[in-house]
């Protein structure tokens, strides 16, 4: 006998969404809402404080012809680049070398992997006082007796951006190492095995066996670094506060300078779109092909 | 020269012995079988004739050469694995050349190759296929290739069939049998499981907690195992292993074993040397009758058993029914609709076919 | 026969005696940093504008990291990093436990009970935990104007729970996924209910994802500069502002120790959360590459 649904199962079959609402609602606005807001105000004419008026591509047209903000995508690109390929290849490295059964193994991952734990502001003032040319590294070489080495970069213009790759490297490299080494762990034993016995060297099952199966761990390794990389603005105040003049002025900072130091808010909100589509253009692909394969899975 | 020789072989982990004094010999063309549960060390020992593990004493030798401190790529041999290890990324082909390519044989005469076995193992249509694309029968079979091609001294399985499904498992088995009869190759092959054993071998090598319990052919093996152990490893359902009392009159040797509820019985004209037989006479020993080697009485016969049928299963060709003599539950094999649960049955055994063991020791008598 | 051998455990030698050398060659260059912080931060301002900064230090004071608890200046106060530290902890604690809560529950209706379109707005989640935050700090401040709570620890704290319960999300529905259907299943046919099930079954298999999330937030929070920065000011900071500002800020000879002292202070919380529970951490660290 099929009876009128009771109150309490219709509130059981509706309570999973009720449950979810609130997060959903909350994100719905924080995220997506205001990414529209801030969409809204790119195409304003706002500066000190939000104008809702609507002035087309103009506030875009400003961004792309400051020298300022070719500067901060330039640095962008460079850092990326760098950043990405030395954190990748150091991070594979480390792993693999950790692969060898070593002794202490836990006590050198932790040594790798400490400086995530740090606050990115911790790093740039330590690397800050590393790479200071008065008493930092280029003095210790001297003291040593090498009086003409010379290693100021990060008081140079055309240089300083390195510094921030190297302050970021160390800082992410133990990353990249525990991705690499949970990919490690997951290949079957018995394929090295296998390679042995037909006569591979270790250099050659490595390169031709190892690494091609790991081509999971580098898509996320790279995805989640490119992410870190655009998102980098704590690490560039601390270490250089964006200097020597801006030369190591990326879109973080620029944002944020424009915004709240500038009173530029329409090109500030354009400058956040710009870094926001940059890292939709990466993420999204990567999601979606992420959670299809799960999402079918059951 | 025997083709493998296994001297005195040991392996400890520490203080721990996996490995107890090991020694086989095989020469060309055997297929010698690792037999034995998880633990008892065959993977141990397979692991060190390839070189995947070190030897803590004694000598492997193969084809003569001792090979102790090679490593695996120079000893001349080809290894199977239980999840058959095939290099994700590359196709089928790629599989089977990789270790031709290292070795540096032209790719005129790897093609040959190729083509050799992938004819020979019917895959001729995988070749440019990845591993993730075939079933595990398929993939078993790429396994087998790579190790044909390199035409070793000696093939070593490591349960290869394992992960294989019932039906799956037959029919590989009797592929491997006929590789073997083909390219009469010298193979070793561990498995737990015993039918692969006695299809399989020339020779079974039945362990037990690092040590060689019977190593001979599988129907001595099955016929005349060494001791309880073996006799109930091999055979399916198990021998049976009944308690019983030794007598000596004359020149027959029989058993007698208690029957619940029932006089004993006597089995006469066990096969045993009389020397053997005086120094255990009147003393408790264990009677192995493997359940095939029962029948219904019928008329005169010396040994027949009055039992009282506890459970009987039709397995279809055969019924096998349970009774209890001498304290343990016994199977027997009987032509179906013979006997029914509940009821009395008379049954003779085929005494030629008996094994006696000590109670002690548990090992056979003879 | 046998110097093949030989040869061929010659080269295993020196094949570890390479990987040990580049292991411990990397190791040294990683603790590099944490070593110089330490040793600086002890030292006198004298001996540091005299010497350079690998030595160790000659004297061993405190006085700088007494000086960066309760008197450095950060341009507006000259209280130390005290007052900030509470802040922090003040804001980190409850946006921890708020995030973290609510990613389980989130995470429990995704796994157990799904319905058409749970899987969308996981995704929709999923993205916010890869979101720029540049792209919604002004609409963030706006609205933070709005309710009132512009420039408080209250406000940082509704905004790491906002933006948290992204990664919360997807720890614990990573970690729920793996519970067998049928517990539930067998649980509703006992007559468990939504808030049964979740409180009896679910949480208490739950500890190791909860250490993992709060870890993992705690880091993330505690080391947040950008929400700090743009949300508050002055007194209601967090430790990662104050810190950034007494750095920045000179005046008259630059004292590197305290800079150094007060990296440290704001940078042991965390540090010690690693040492004590690093493992935790490191599950966090490869649940965030989706998969899990």
């Amino acid at each position: 006998m099929t009876g009128s649904i009771s109150l309490s199962d219709r509130i059981a079959k509706w309570l999973p969404r009720l449950v979810l609402a609130p997060s959903l609602l909350m994100v719905l606005v924080a995220v997506y809402l205001f990414i529209c807001w801030t969409g809204w105000i790119s195409l304003s004419s706002s500066t000190i404080v939000p104008k809702y008026d609507f002035v087309g591509l103009s506030q875009y047209v400003r961004l792309w012809s400051t020298p300022r903000w070719h500067t901060a995508v330039f640095n962008l690109v460079i850092f990326s680049v760098l950043f990405l390929g030395i954190t990748t290849a150091l991070g594979l490295l480390m792993a693999i070398l950790l692969d060898q059964k070593i002794r202490s193994e836990g006590a050198l991952r932790a040594i790798f992997l400490y400086p995530m734990a740090l606050s990115f502001i911790v790093t740039g003032t330590a690397w800050k006082w590393i790479l200071n040319p008065a008493l930092g590294v280029q003095k210790v070489v001297h003291d040593l007796g090498w009086t003409s080495f010379v290693f100021d970069w990060i008081a140079r213009p055309s240089f300083a951006i390195y510094c921030v790759v190297i302050a970021a490297v160390w800082q992410s490299t133990g990353f990249a190492m525990a991705l690499f080494l949970a990919g490690l762990r997951g290949i079957d034993n018995s394929v090295i095995k296998a390679a042995q016995i037909e006569g591979a060297s270790l250099p050659l099952i490595y390169r031709q066996i190892v690494i091609p199966m790991l081509r999971p761990a580098f898509l996320s390794v790279i995805v989640l670094l490119s992410y870190i990389a655009i998102k980098s603005f704590d690490l560039i105040l601390a270490l250089t506060n964006t200097g020597p003049g801006s030369a190591t002025e990326m879109p973080s900072t620029f944002m944020y300078s424009a915004t709240f130091r500038r009173d530029q808010m329409g090109v500030g909100a354009a400058s956040a779109m710009m870094m926001l589509m940059t890292v939709a253009a990466i993420i999204v692909p990567y999601l979606y092909s992420e959670l299809r394969e799960t999402g079918d899975g059951h | 020269m025997s083709t493998l020789e296994i001297d005195r072989v040991r392996k400890s982990y520490g203080i721990h012995e996996v490995l107890k004094e090991v020694s086989i010999s095989i020469g060309a063309g055997d297929f010698l079988v690792l037999l034995g549960p998880s633990g008892c060390g065959k993977s141990t020992l397979l692991n060190m004739i390839a070189g995947l593990d070190t030897i803590t004493g004694g000598e492997i030798r193969i084809a003569g050469k001792v090979v102790n401190n090679l490593s695996p790529k120079d000893r001349d041999i080809a290894m199977v694995f239980q999840s058959y290890a095939l290099y994700p990324t590359m196709t089928v082909r790629q599989n089977i050349e990789f270790g031709m390519k290292i070795r540096g044989v032209t790719p005129a005469d790897r093609d040959k190759a190729v083509k050799t076995a992938a004819d020979l193992l019917q895959m001729s249509h995988l070749l440019d296929r990845k591993p993730a694309q075939l079933s595990g029968g398929q993939r078993q079979r790429v396994a087998m290739g790579r190790a044909i091609v390199r035409q070793p001294k000696l093939f070593l399985f490591d349960e290869p069939l394992s992960n294989l499904d019932a039906k799956l498992r037959v029919d590989m088995r009797t592929e491997i049998k006929r590789l073997h009869a083909r390219l009469r190759t010298t193979i070793v092959y561990v498995t737990h499981d015993q039918i692969e054993a006695m299809t399989l071998a020339t020779r079974v090598a039945v362990m037990k907690d690092g040590v060689v319990q019977q190593l001979d052919e599988p129907q001595a093996v099955y016929d005349r195992p060494a001791n309880v152990y073996v006799a109930k490893f091999v055979g399916s359902p198990s021998m049976n292993i009944i308690p019983g009392v030794l007598e000596v009159q004359g020149s027959t040797v029989s058993a007698v074993v208690g029957i619940a509820h029932r006089q004993p019985a006597r089995i006469s004209g066990i096969p045993v040397s009389l020397d053997a037989a005086r120094k255990f006479a009147g003393k408790k020993m264990l009677v192995g009758i493997r359940p095939e080697n029962f029948s219904i009485a019928t008329g005169h016969q010396g040994s027949a058993l009055a039992v009282d049928i506890d459970v009987v299963e039709p397995t279809g060709p055969d019924t096998l029914v349970v009774f209890n003599c001498g304290g343990v539950e016994v199977t027997a094999r009987l032509p179906p609709k013979q006997a029914s649960a509940g009821s009395e049955a008379i049954l003779s055994v085929d005494t030629s076919k008996v094994v006696i063991f000590d109670a002690d020791t548990e090992t056979r008598i003879d | 026969m046998a110097t093949k051998a030989l040869s061929h455990q010659r080269q295993q030698l020196l094949g570890r005696a390479i990987i040990y050398g580049g292991l411990l060659f990397m190791a040294a260059f990683y603790l590099m940093p944490l070593w110089v912080m330490i040793t600086t931060s002890v030292k006198h301002l004298d001996e540091i504008y005299a010497g350079s900064f690998i030595g160790l230090p000659k004297q061993i004071t405190f006085e700088a990291w007494q000086t960066a608890w309760s008197e450095a200046c950060n341009g507006t106060a000259c209280r130390g990093l005290k007052p900030y530290f509470i802040n922090s902890l003040l804001m980190t604690i409850p946006a921890v436990l708020l995030s973290t809560g609510i990613g389980a529950i989130n995470g429990y209706v995704i796994t157990k009970w799904r319905f058409p379109g749970s899987n969308v707005i996981f995704g929709l989640l999923l993205f916010g935990c890869f979101l720029p935050f540049q792209a919604v700090i002004l609409p963030m401040a706006q609205t933070l104007g709005m309710l009132g709570l512009a420039g408080t620890i209250p406000g940082l704290v509704l905004v790491h729970t906002v933006y948290g319960i992204a990664f919360t999300t997807l720890f614990f529905r990573n970690y729920f996924i793996s519970i067998p259907d049928e517990l539930v299943k067998a649980a509703q046919i006992d007559g468990a209910g939504f808030v049964r099930i979740f409180v009896s079954i679910i949480l208490p298999t739950a500890l190791p994802i909860i250490v993992v999330s709060c870890i993992w937030q705690f880091t993330q929070i505690w080391n947040d500069f950008l929400f700090g920065a743009s949300f508050t000011a002055g007194e209601n900071a967090p430790i990662t502002v104050a810190l950034n500002n007494i750095v920045n800020v000179s005046m008259g000879r630059k004292q590197y120790n305290v800079d150094m002292a007060a990296a440290m202070i704001a940078a042991l919380p965390t540090l010690i959360v690693y040492v004590v529970a690093g493992r935790y951490f490191v599950r966090g660290l490869t649940a965030g590459a989706v998969k899990g």
